[in-house]
């Protein structure tokens, strides 16, 4: 199969739309299981009692708002090398779900650290670039609401993603680079994880059902997109018209 | 069931931390719902 042949907004247009669906639907079965394990299975933890169920959402959006953003860098790098279309429309529609996984990461963050650190919000190393990366969401999708022309958005929301992305790896290794409140990670490639087994498998689970969901908005969203941008062209008349998926 | 939703006295946090992400994963998804009639809306006046 060749994939490039996905490549341009016409084609993978209805590719998008096949595809959304499954992600959607694996993600809110993968979310139940996952909720299971964390709520019916996995056991009180003998030092944070039950506020650490709070983490099955929390380090699983964490990961995920700085997962987005280097997907959001890497479409925002081929858009301004290539200046392909479907590659700015690709960056567009991952920053308001990368946005919204960094609010929750920090909200679930602040109401698991009330009760198991006794606040709410610290000026910590993690917390503190962790909400840089939210005011760079923001960022990206202000700048791209100020400029009408929609090649000359994706070329400065571009530029701006890019500088960013330098931001990603600060937060990932805020914890071992300056020893503040938050603490280091409980799961590594190379060690073993210092958490329970039943503990981790809801939190992974939890881990993939966020990535489907986030997969799943963002081919919804960049079919939007699509239609926004294209539109008027003799294809996008075809595709939605009553009936067509 | 009271006391599954008292969370050993966390309760607070634990529904707190999760009510507000499904309000916001609600958000993002009404959101969502919205823009694509508007843009398939925009889409087949466009051509008519």
């Amino acid at each position: 199969m060749n994939l490039y042949r996905y490549s341009s907004p016409s084609t993978f247009y209805p590719l998008a739309g096949k595809l959304a669906p499954w992600f959607g639907w694996s993600a809110l079965i993968l979310a139940i299981v996952g909720l299971w394990i964390g709520f019916g299975i996995a056991p009180t933890d003998f030092q944070q009692g039950e506020a650490y169920r709070i983490i099955f959402i929390h380090v699983a959006t964490a990961w995920m708002s700085m997962f987005i953003y280097l997907v959001m860098a890497f479409w925002s790098a081929l858009s301004l090398g290539f200046n392909t279309r479907l590659s700015g429309m690709m960056a567009q529609a991952m920053a308001p779900t990368g946005a919204l996984m960094t609010f929750i990461a920090l909200w679930t963050g602040a109401f698991w650290g009330r009760p198991t650190w006794g606040t709410y919000w610290a000026w910590d190393a993690r917390m503190t670039s962790e909400l840089i990366l939210l005011f760079l969401y923001f960022g990206v999708i202000a700048l791209r609401n100020a400029i009408d022309d929609d090649r000359r958005a994706d070329r400065a929301c571009g530029v701006l993603a890019l500088v960013g992305a330098v931001n990603v790896p600060i937060i990932y290794f805020s914890v071992q680079w300056w020893n503040t409140l938050h603490q280091g990670s409980s799961i590594s490639a190379t060690a073993a994880p210092k958490m329970a087994a039943i503990m981790l498998a809801g939190m992974l689970v939890m881990a993939i059902a966020v990535w489907f969901y986030s997969i799943a908005v963002t081919l919804v969203r960049v079919r939007c997109i699509i239609l926004e941008r294209e539109r008027g062209a003799a294809w996008t008349g075809q595709m939605t018209e009553p009936g067509k998926k | 069931m009271s006391e599954f939703l008292a969370m050993g006295g966390y309760g607070f946090y634990v529904w707190g931390a999760y009510g507000v992400t499904a309000l916001a994963v609600v958000v993002e998804l009404l959101a969502l719902r919205a823009r694509r009639a508007a843009a398939l809306k925009a889409s087949t006046e466009a051509v008519r």
